[in-house]
């Protein structure tokens, strides 16, 4: 994976992971511009783009399109996949970790949505560290994931 | 100092703000705080300072002053330092600026660390952003926990192996001894990272390819135990079990497997286990799917395989799930061309993707379909692809139309199909063809004799209904100037000849060269054609008229045009008709050029010659009887071209210039010029020289023979069948001399019988060397529709030791096969 990002439906930028050396001025130049682009295209159209030399792979969640630019040999629907299962950490990590020290047995269906991730950018982002290395999945677990979330942040000092 | 805002705080701040310049205002206020308690150097709250400044970055303003205070976030020994020091490293430095090298040092420090979650930030940014010199500079580091006990560690040490290499690889050997028994690893994440590092060795290199070959069978064993195992609650994904998992080692495997046939024999079990036991209800089992069947294209596998993999393909394109037909479609195109009949049977499923809303998938669907056409289904193919081609998005009609001349061009199955075709395209999507298809139509058009009443009734009525599309105006005018003859005769045959008047002809013509539509290219056209008319319409008058009228045009080149045919019907009357006869079958060349360097047949043709034979200058569908008597009639030809160079300063001069212009001033496109002789062998010779292709091709079967023997003088002539009209005998004489002089000045001339046309082509010199130390040898095409017996009267003439020799003679042996 080159790079990801997270935007809303009104072109703001809510996280972006660069795995290739760009100025900062060229990534803002590509995120605009993909950015638009795929705001552009309509609900029932696939998943899939060629935009300058770069595979995309998007998916709309709730508010959010998670956005994927891979490169020629990787596995569109695999990207999909990792796409997934990023949102699904994401909801298990805001959705329940309130309430890890209160009540285990009780479980409230919260959702991770948008404001989970504006407030909690900087978790976000380890989360996404733990999930992901240098654009390649470094853990196939879930749940092994959350463990080192968890732990990781236990460490934090107060 | 009060003690800086939370981020949370800021974060609800800053989105209260209404406007864009609130917020900036907010900002920049926010900035400021921070900059100061920088320039402070406040310990505390120098990561909360960070972490707001990363917000603000994120929101596009710039933050390139917190970069150093990244840096001293990472040497902190707080845990929540280093954390969002890395991070704001991440997000705020590139390896273009030297500043990011400062962390080199404490990476190593932390990579040492004794708590391995602070090892996972040093590996994880350096396998991020490390630069060149920090891969150098810390690699070692990362070998070692390479080899580390710690699965946490050294899954993570893995994949920024992956980044060392890819910035720095020739340390790829030194992660070499680490490799070893990474396979041999339970853990999940640790076996998936070590299969990206030795799929991103084995890419590059293929001596570690060849030497990691010996892993398959390890591989295999552990695919299938994620196939066979039972269910696995940490792994599982809709009832898979790690999927990411299975698609990494079958993309390994499927390098591993590139053409080795014992890796790929060692896979095909396991390949076609995956392929029927998957379950495709959801994406992530077509995802598996899919790598599946990229690598059973990709190795040697065996061809049973291969066609499970394109019915898997063929599945995947009658999914409802478009991202799926996209895929299938993207590979379909990768493996047309190798397992052909495979794909073709999923023909009418990828026809039907060219109805889809997708702009991706139709045209991934059209480049598919026109690889899929052959000469069983271009009937079918084509209908479905003309009418795509009716109601595609402009971006693709471009496309569309030339893959539709290129289909039809090789598969037609009869002319009227194929001239109906190019109408239909030329209608529909007229703009949109390519420049040079106008040449090439023209010169189908040409070649299909029967068809020209026909087509020219055709495009005249598609010029009724329709001026704007330029290359169907273009062909339509080229068409009518040179039959229009047959239009007004009523001739069709094929289908309901049309009632039209010249006069409603040239009122076409003439509207389009009036008209705002048409282009300056357009107009020549339209001014050629109506000129062309003039020797086959009785209204000559009018042409003469508008002719003369656009000798003052504005347009340099219809002014041009217009003052030469002025000329013409001034002072060169008597050229006329043979300047603007019907244009002979063209040879279709490769290089599709304009006239290139004028050939001409002979230089120093004695202009006794010529004077005589230009008066009787007919066209040819005149009755100039008995031919045989003058060789004037039909070989129009040979004559004139050898006429325009020599001719003497008098009032040829005039003419030269006149005959010159105009085979130059052919147009745009190399043909539609007043048929100029001297144009069409420079044409026809394009990409040929005159003798050696026709000459060593031997006729099939038909055999030589001798012509002329006289004197010395001998003359040969083989025989070809010309491809792909098979009317067309080629004929090649070879000119010897046996004396012990050279023939100079060495003129061959043919004429042939009113039922056949002739072309001659240029001589390869106009010497025949003596004692036969060479030959002259010269191209002669006969077309022969008719079939009928094959004569020939030649006229030779040369110069032989400083007399002039003239000669006439018949050649009537011509062998059947030759005309049959």
């Amino acid at each position: 994976m080159q790079f990801m990002l997270l935007f809303s439906r009104q072109g703001k930028l809510r996280l972006q992971k660069w795995y290739v050396p760009l100025s900062d001025k060229e990534r803002k130049k590509i995120s605009r511009d993909l950015v638009q682009t795929i705001l552009a295209r309509k609900p029932k159209m696939c998943s899939f783009l060629e935009w300058r030399d770069l595979k995309i792979v998007y998916k709309r969640y709730a508010s959010l399109y998670f956005c994927c630019a891979v490169e020629d040999q990787d596995n569109e629907l695999i990207t999909l996949e990792i796409i997934h299962r990023y949102v699904e950490l994401l909801d298990k990590y805001f959705g329940s970790v309130s309430l890890l020290n209160v009540t285990c047995l009780l479980k409230v269906c919260k959702k991770v949505c948008e404001l989970d991730i504006i407030f909690n950018f900087e978790k976000a982002y380890f989360i996404l560290d733990e999930f992901l290395l240098g654009g390649e999945a470094q853990e196939t677990s879930k749940k092994n994931v959350l463990k080192a979330i968890e732990q990781a942040d236990l460490l934090q000092e107060v | 100092m009060p003690a800086p805002i939370r981020l949370r705080e800021l974060i609800r701040t800053i989105r209260t703000a209404r406007t864009q310049a609130e917020e900036r205002e907010m900002i920049q206020k926010e900035c400021a705080a921070i900059r100061s308690s920088f320039r402070e150097e406040d310990n505390t709250y120098r990561c909360r300072n960070v972490a707001k400044l990363l917000y603000m970055h994120m929101l596009g303003y710039p933050a390139h002053f917190g970069q150093l205070e990244c840096l001293k976030l990472i040497a902190s020994q707080k845990f929540t330092d280093k954390r969002i020091g890395y991070l704001g490293a991440m997000l705020l430095l590139d390896e273009r600026q030297d500043v990011h090298l400062l962390m080199t040092n404490c990476i190593k420090n932390d990579l040492n660390h004794s708590t391995q979650y602070v090892q996972g930030l040093a590996l994880c940014t350096l396998g991020c952003m490390g630069s060149s010199e920090m891969c150098r500079d810390l690699a070692g580091e990362v070998e070692k926990l390479l080899k580390t006990s710690n699965s946490y560690l050294r899954k993570k040490a893995a994949l920024c192996a992956v980044h060392v290499i890819r910035k720095v690889p020739e340390l790829m050997e030194m992660f070499l001894p680490a490799t070893k028994n990474l396979l041999s690893e339970k853990n999940h994440g640790v076996l998936h990272t070590s299969v990206v590092l030795l799929t991103e060795m084995c890419e590059r290199s293929p001596d570690m390819l060849a030497h990691f070959r010996k892993l398959v069978p390890q591989l295999v064993r552990i695919l299938k135990n994620l196939i066979m195992s039972g269910y696995s609650p940490e792994h599982d994904v809709s009832g898979i079990s790690d999927p990411f998992l299975q698609v990494r080692i079958l993309r390994l495997l499927r390098i591993l497997g590139k053409s080795d046939d014992d890796s790929s024999e060692a896979m095909n079990d396991i390949l076609a286990q995956v392929a029927t036991n998957t379950e495709t209800s959801k994406n992530v089992g077509n995802a598996i799917l899919y790598e599946t069947v990229l690598t059973i294209m990709d190795i040697k596998s065996e061809s049973g395989l291969r066609v499970l993999a394109i019915n898997i393909l063929g599945r995947f394109l009658l999914n409802n799930d478009k991202n799926i037909r996209y895929v299938a479609l993207t590979s379909l195109l990768k493996t047309v061309q190798t397992d052909h009949n495979a794909v073709q049977r999923h023909r009418s499923t990828i026809v039907d993707c060219l109805k889809d809303l997708d702009v991706s998938i139709k045209r991934r669907a059209m480049e598919l379909s026109f690889a899929l056409v052959n000469g069983n289904n271009i009937r079918g193919m084509m209908k479905e692809l003309l009418y795509f081609l009716d109601s595609c998005d402009p971006e693709f009609k471009a496309d569309c139309a030339s893959g539709v001349f290129l289909a039809a061009e090789k598969y037609a199955p009869s002319k009227r199909w194929h001239i109906d075709t190019i109408m239909r395209v030329l209608t529909t999507a007229g703009s949109y063809v390519r420049d040079d298809s106008v040449p090439n139509l023209i010169q189908l058009i040409t070649n299909s004799v029967e068809m020209h009443a026909y087509t020219v009734q055709r495009l005249y009525k598609a010029l009724l209904d329709d001026i704007s599309q330029q290359p169907l105006v273009q062909v339509a005018s080229w068409c009518i100037g040179e039959y229009g003859d047959l239009l007004v005769s009523g001739q069709c045959e094929e289908e309901e000849p049309i009632q039209v008047t010249e006069d409603e002809v040239l009122d076409v013509l003439e509207g389009l060269l009036v008209s705002n539509l048409s282009t300056p290219v357009t107009r020549g056209y339209a001014l050629t054609a109506i000129m062309k008319l003039s020797t086959r319409f009785s209204s000559v008058n009018r042409i003469k008229k508008v002719v003369s009228i656009y000798g003052s045009s504005i347009d340099v080149e219809l002014q041009q045009r217009a003052v030469e045919y002025n000329a013409l019907f001034k002072k060169y009357d008597h050229m006329r008709p043979a300047l603007l006869e019907r244009m002979p079958i063209m040879e279709k060349t490769a290089t599709n050029g304009p006239t290139e360097i004028v050939q001409t047949n002979g230089e120093t043709e004695p202009s006794a010659v010529e004077p005589k034979h230009l008066p009787p200058v007919t066209q040819p569908t005149s009755q100039a009887n008995d031919l045989l008597d003058l060789l004037g009639g039909n070989d129009v030809v040979p004559v004139i071209q050898t006429t325009m160079p020599t001719k003497p300063a008098s009032a040829g001069g005039e003419l030269l210039d006149l005959l010159g212009d105009l085979s130059l001033s052919g147009g745009p496109a190399p043909t539609p010029a007043p048929s100029v002789p001297t144009s069409q062998p420079s044409f026809l010779l394009d990409g040929l020289s005159s003798q050696p292709l026709f000459n060593d091709i031997a006729a099939v079967g038909i055999p030589p023979m001798t012509a002329y023997n006289k004197n010395g003088l001998k003359i040969d002539f083989t025989f070809e069948r010309a491809n792909p009209n098979p009317n067309i005998a080629v004929i090649t004489i070879h000119a010897s001399n046996s004396t012990e002089a050279d023939m100079t000045d060495f003129v061959f001339q043919a004429a042939v019988p009113k039922t056949f046309q002739l072309q001659l082509l240029s001589p390869s010199s106009n010497v025949v060397p003596a004692l036969n130390q060479g030959t002259v040898t010269q191209v002669i095409r006969v077309l022969n529709p008719q079939k009928q017996q094959l004569r020939m009267r030649i006229k030779l003439t040369y110069t032989h030791k400083g007399s002039p020799v003239q000669d006439l003679a018949e050649v009537n042996n011509f062998p059947p096969q030759s005309w049959q």
